[in-house]
Order: C-alpha cells, then sequence, then structure tokens
C-alpha cells in the first residue's frame, strides 16, 4: 500500500519527445512503472523508444487507460500542460518543470477540477518503492516499507532516502511536493493522505525557510488531525533574512518564515526535529517500531 | 527580479498610480541639472534595494541646484548595508499628513493574490503584524472574479482607512492589482502611501518584486536588470545561464557548490553544524552540464574569502559524470588547488564520475557530514 501512486498505475509523459522527457520515461519503465506512452503536439503516430507518441492528452488516456500524467514541458507551455491533464480526466499530475511563471500557477491552480491533484510544478515527483516511480528521483535508494516521506526539496530527499535505507528503514511513498511559492499538494494533504493508508506507520516531513505550510503542518498535529508519529528535519537554518536560497519560496522575511519558527511549531506539536539529516534515521527508528518489510 | 525605488515608481505612474514628481541621477552633474530645471524643496534618496536606508544617511534633503550638490555627492558610491547607492531618485518634497501602506503580493497558503492594507503606514508591516496585528486588514482575492471596487472600500474600512480617503484608495488598488497582473509582480508594496495636507493620496515609495520566472513576457524590464544587479559573481552566475537566486554571496569562508536548493540549504546548515560557515550558496539546479559546473568552481573561487571549497552533488536529473569532467576542467584552468577541494559526488553516473576523479587524484568522500567537517577544518588551516 502506498498514497496517490501504486503498481497499478498507468503514466503518461507530456513532452516525452524531448531530452529529459524521454530520459525520464525510459528510467521510470525500468523501475517497473507503468510507462504506457506520451504526448507531444503534432507527433502523434510517432514511436520513441517504444513509447507511442500521441497528440493530446485526452486521446493517449482514452487509447492507454492512463490515470496518472508526469510533465515535462518548458515552462512558457507547462501550466497549459497541467491544464490539459486534468481537463483529460487524469488523477494524478505531477509537474516536474521548473521556472513556470508564478502567475500562470496561480491561474492553473485557481482552475483545476476539483477530482485532480497537481504534485508539483518545479518537484522531483513521487516514489511508491517497489510499484511505481513517476518523477526523476533515483530508484535505487529507495527502499520499501513503512515510512512515509514527503518534502519540499528535491536532492535533500534523495539524501534523505539513502539514510533511511542504509539504515534498514524502508518507505511506503516519497513524495517531492516542490519548491515554489504556488503549488498543487502541500505538506497538510500528504499528511491527511498519510493518515488512511495503512501502509504508513510514521512520516518524515523535509520542509525549509520561507512560506507557512509547515506551521500549517504543525497546527494539523496539534488539532489531533494526524495520529501517526512524525519526524521533521528544516532545511536553511544558516539563510540570512532577506536573501532568497534558490527556491523561489525560500525566503526569510521578517519573522514569518524562519527556520527557528518553524521548529517551534513543530516542537510545540510533538514532533521530533532532527539537527542534521544524519539524525533523521535514528529519531525514526525510536519512534516506530522495527519495520515489517526490511 | 527586484525593482529600484524610481523603476517602481515609473510603472505605478504608468499605471496611473500617483506618484510625487522626481528624476533619477547617476551622477552629481545629473543631479545639479534636475535642481536646476526645478528648483523646489526636495528629498534627494538613494537607490538600493536593502532596506533601512533612512537610518543609514541615503535620504537628505535639498532646495536648489547649489543644495542638491552635497547629499548628492554623500549619497552616491554610499555603502548601505554592503550594497552601493549606484543612483539617487530627487523627488519633490510633500506636505505628508498621514501615512498608510498597501500591497498585493502571492499568498502561498491561499495559493491566490492577497492584499494588505494597514492605516499605519511608514513602517515595516512585519512591525506592525507584530505589535498590532489587528491594524492589519489581508484579504485573498479569488482570480476567477477579479477585483471589485467594494473590495477596495471594505478592506479600506478594515484597514482604518479615513472615510475621505477610501475612494481613492479603492481606485488605487484596482489599478495595483491590474499592474500586479500586467507585469507578473511578486510583490507591489506602497510603504508609505502618504495622504497629502490637501487630501490627495500618493505613493510615497514602492517596493517592485517581480517573478524571474516570467521576465521572459516583460523583455522591456530586462534594461533594468544590471542596474539593479551591485553583486559582480552573482551577475557573472546569470550570465552563466543560472537562475536569479541560485548564487548568494555570504559572509564565511567555506566555498558551496550543490545541485538543487533545498540539498545546498542543507549542505549550508552541516557547515554551521561542523563550526564553519558558508561563504555563499550556490545551486546548479537540475540536469547542469559541465560547462556550468566548471563556471560554478571559477565564480565561487574568485571570491577571496573562500579558504575552501565544498561541493555535494546527489545526482538524479543531475549527471555525477558532468559534474566531474566541469569541476576537472576548471582546476586544469589553474587558479584553484585539489588541496583545497572537497567533493561529496552520490547518484546518477556516480561510478563514471568516481573514475573521472579518482584518475585525476581527487577521492570523493561519502557522506555529507563528512565532507562538511573535512571543508571546515581545510578553511581553518
Amino acid at each position: 500500500m502506498s498514497i496517490y501512486l501504486d503498481s497499478k498505475s498507468v503514466v503518461i509523459v507530456q513532452g516525452i519527445t524531448g531530452r529529459e522527457g524521454l530520459y525520464h520515461a525510459s528510467r521510470m519503465r525500468e523501475y517497473g512503472t507503468k510507462v504506457a506512452g506520451g504526448v507531444t503536439p503534432g507527433k502523434g503516430g510517432q514511436t520513441v523508444d517504444k513509447f507511442p507518441v500521441f497528440d493530446t492528452v485526452s486521446e493517449a488516456k482514452q487509447q492507454t487507460g492512463a490515470d496518472v500524467s508526469i510533465i515535462f514541458v518548458p515552462p512558457p507551455f507547462a501550466a497549459d500542460a497541467i491544464l490539459e491533464a486534468a481537463d483529460a480526466g487524469i488523477a494524478l499530475v505531477a509537474c516536474i518543470t521548473e521556472g513556470i511563471p508564478v502567475h500562470d500557477m496561480l491561474k492553473a491552480v485557481a482552475s483545476l477540477p476539483p477530482g485532480a491533484r497537481l504534485i508539483g510544478p518545479n518537484c522531483p515527483g513521487l516514489v511508491s518503492p517497489g510499484e511505481a516511480l513517476v518523477g526523476i528521483m533515483p530508484g535505487h535508494v529507495f527502499s520499501r516499507g513503512d515510512v512515509g516521506v514527503v518534502s519540499r526539496s528535491g536532492t535533500l530527499t534523495y539524501e534523505i532516502v539513502d539514510l533511511l535505507t542504509r539504515a534498514g528503514i524502508g518507505q511506503s511513498t516519497c513524495v517531492g511536493i516542490g519548491g515554489d511559492p504556488i503549488i498543487g499538494t502541500v505538506f497538510v494533504d500528504c499528511l491527511r493522505a498519510f493518515e488512511k493508508d495503512p501502509a504508513t506507520a510514521a512520516v518524515v516531513l523535509v520542509g525549509e525557510i520561507g512560506g507557512t505550510d509547515e506551521e500549517d503542518a504543525a497546527s494539523l498535529l496539534t488539532r489531533g488531525e494526524f495520529s501517526k508519529p512524525v519526524v521533521a528535519f528544516i532545511g536553511g537554518r544558516s539563510a540570512p533574512e532577506g536573501k532568497r536560497m534558490g527556491h523561489a519560496g525560500a525566503i526569510v522575511s521578517g519573522s514569518s518564515g524562519t527556520a527557528q519558527a518553524k521548529v517551534a511549531a513543530f516542537e510545540r506539536a510533538g514532533v521530533k526535529v532532527a539537527d542534521s539529516p544524519a539524525h533523521i534515521p535514528d529519531l525514526i527508528s525510536k519512534v516506530l517500531r522495527p519495520a515489517p518489510h526490511p | 527580479m527586484r525593482l529600484l525605488e524610481y523603476q517602481g515608481k515609473e510603472l505605478f505612474a504608468k499605471a496611473g498610480i500617483p506618484v510625487p514628481p522626481g528624476r533619477v541621477a547617476h551622477s552629481v552633474d545629473e543631479a545639479v541639472a534636475i535642481m536646476r530645471a526645478n528648483p523646489a524643496p526636495s528629498v534627494v534618496k538613494a537607490q538600493v534595494l536593502i532596506g533601512g536606508r533612512g537610518k543609514a544617511g541615503g535620504i537628505k534633503f535639498c532646495s536648489d541646484a547649489d543644495d542638491v550638490v552635497a547629499p548628492a555627492r554623500a549619497i552616491l558610491g554610499m555603502d548601505i548595508k554592503g550594497e552601493i547607492a549606484r543612483s539617487v531618485l530627487i523627488e519633490q518634497r510633500m506636505d505628508i499628513k498621514k501615512e498608510l501602506y498597501l500591497s498585493i503580493t502571492v499568498d502561498r497558503a491561499s495559493k491566490k493574490p492577497v492584499i494588505i492594507a494597514s492605516a499605519m503606514g511608514g513602517m515595516d508591516i512585519e512591525e506592525v503584524a507584530s505589535r498590532e496585528p489587528s491594524a492589519i486588514a489581508k484579504r485573498p482575492i479569488d482570480t476567477a472574479a477579479g477585483y471589485w471596487p467594494f473590495v477596495g472600500r471594505r478592506i479600506g474600512r478594515e484597514a482604518g482607512i479615513p472615510i475621505e480617503a477610501l475612494a481613492q484608495f479603492a481606485a488605487i488598488l484596482g489599478k495595483l492589482y491590474a499592474l500586479f497582473f500586467e507585469v507578473g509582480a511578486m510583490l507591489l508594496e506602497i510603504n508609505p502611501l502618504a495622504i497629502t495636507g490637501d487630501g490627495k493620496l500618493v505613493a510615497s515609495d514602492a517596493k517592485v518584486d517581480l517573478d524571474d520566472n516570467a521576465l521572459f513576457k516583460h523583455p522591456e524590464f530586462t534594461q533594468w536588470k544590471t542596474d539593479a544587479e551591485s553583486d559582480a559573481l552573482k551577475a557573472r552566475a546569470i550570465k552563466a545561464g543560472l537562475g536569479e537566486n541560485n548564487y548568494v554571496a555570504l559572509d564565511g569562508d567555506v566555498g558551496i557548490i550543490g545541485n538543487g536548493a533545498g540539498l545546498v540549504m542543507g549542505t549550508l546548515d552541516a557547515v554551521k553544524s561542523a563550526g564553519g560557515e558558508a561563504a555563499n550558496f550556490l545551486d546548479i539546479g537540475g540536469g547542469a552540464k559541465a560547462e556550468i559546473m566548471r563556471e560554478a568552481v571559477n565564480i565561487v573561487t574568485s571570491n577571496p574569502n573562500v579558504k575552501a571549497l565544498f561541493i555535494n552533488i546527489f545526482g538524479g536529473i543531475t549527471r555525477g559524470d558532468e559534474v566531474a569532467r566541469g569541476l576537472i576542467t576548471a582546476l586544469d584552468g589553474g587558479k584553484w588547488s585539489k588541496d583545497k577541494l572537497v567533493i561529496r559526488l552520490t547518484g546518477t553516473n556516480e561510478r563514471e564520475a568516481r573514475d573521472i576523479l579518482e584518475s585525476n587524484g581527487i577521492v570523493a568522500v561519502d557522506t555529507m557530514n563528512e565532507g562538511a567537517k573535512r571543508a571546515v577544518a581545510l578553511a581553518k588551516t
């Protein structure tokens, strides 16, 4: 079991004829993900690396039964691609594209139909180890188990998952929610999904400076709406005020968005906060009985 | 991209938002010419992005062309908290009766544009928020419904804007909202929005932050890019094809290069835990090629404060062999010794990467914490 994504998920790749799209389509297939084909407007009917290409998401969905889409479309066209997938009835849309205009995302998020879940943009995707990988994450670092991981970062997530796996702690699902200011799925959404997932026993939450998503997650815990143990890590504790650290969302302004405020909010909610990624496996082992699927 | 005050006011004026009459000067001669053409009591304001310029001496007054020489000379070239003032805005002095606050920004939590207003203008809104939260009115706007004047009247009432100023306030807010979408802004802030002696509302300051991702839609703003950017290394990073926020200068002596903002932030934190201080933040982004890596090494090591270089790569979309090749090319350039370098490299194409490094006498460390400790120790020797 897992959240959002499992071994039955059928995936199409929007932007499959591009360099990154094709490279990662093949890697996802190697991982065992059911990649049914892709979409590039104007290139329908072609085949790339044994993947059929369609002109529209709607045609791709009809012919392959896809319920998941992953987007590698360049920034100026990515919001359009997100809405095209949602309009065609795709239930889970993961948008990898980095650099989408924020105003495009304001409009796209406001226009998403209720049945569609968007992960990202500017995210590494998600993986339910041993079942399916949708994104650009390096598959070999993951192992199957009962710890859910949700993170605003990409590479820091690989780092943390690698540490978990080396410590013999497997994962149920890992979701990279993305580093942009406007994203489709936030920590609170993932925690609600992990709460309902019987295969998830505990959650590692990887936050960073900027915004209030971490504080919102902490108040969900304080309200008693999440019952499983959580271990958190907050990146950017050494960031100075007013400087934006790479991610458009990662900026400390005045008293809001600081790592200190986020750490304090989690500690008040009874969450163990790791000082360094290297301490996460220890903290998880303490809150968890020995993992049932080592 | 953040704009200087005079650039922001240029946008405001075009959008029909009242601003005080003023012109920008890049030299004392220009300042004199401006005052000669328009001899009136004026204010000379340092054009910098950093806040607190008034306290730092970056705002002075003058009354005529002779009188502007001393303040212009004092401010041009002034170092305000590390940022050099390269221009001054010379503006007619206004008779200000009251100061209000008005802004529109992108709100992560509601995923909507949010309007923030207060009758307590002229100070940092974060300060108002902590001292007197009830003095601030906040309202997310549904983009499909857009802005209607009643929204302005209502938020104005909630913020305690004087009744006689409410119609002007709602009209200015409408224009600000339209500008927000037109330019693709992350933040438009008027603080203070002044009420003058004759009851007019005027934008006395302008803080504008444009979305870097949307600049391709607005080639007209690129003329402002170099003017606003005073950090030479950051300018080089942008020229190398990195994003606006991929290079950030810091105060320490350990140079940092990594891939992915979160990992680089984590690396900075690890260096701090190991007892050191990072000299910079540099994220080469996802899928970086060898050329970007080479230029990244050159940029970071051009900073004279850097005593050790720590490269931390966890390859996903980024391929380790590209990183290794870029690093070796930079080292072959000769300015940086491999003895002052620590590299941690894992993930995609790790084997190939390690082969390239080892054939050049470089051994990668296994973990981020180990790398951070070694780099901090190297910087101290």
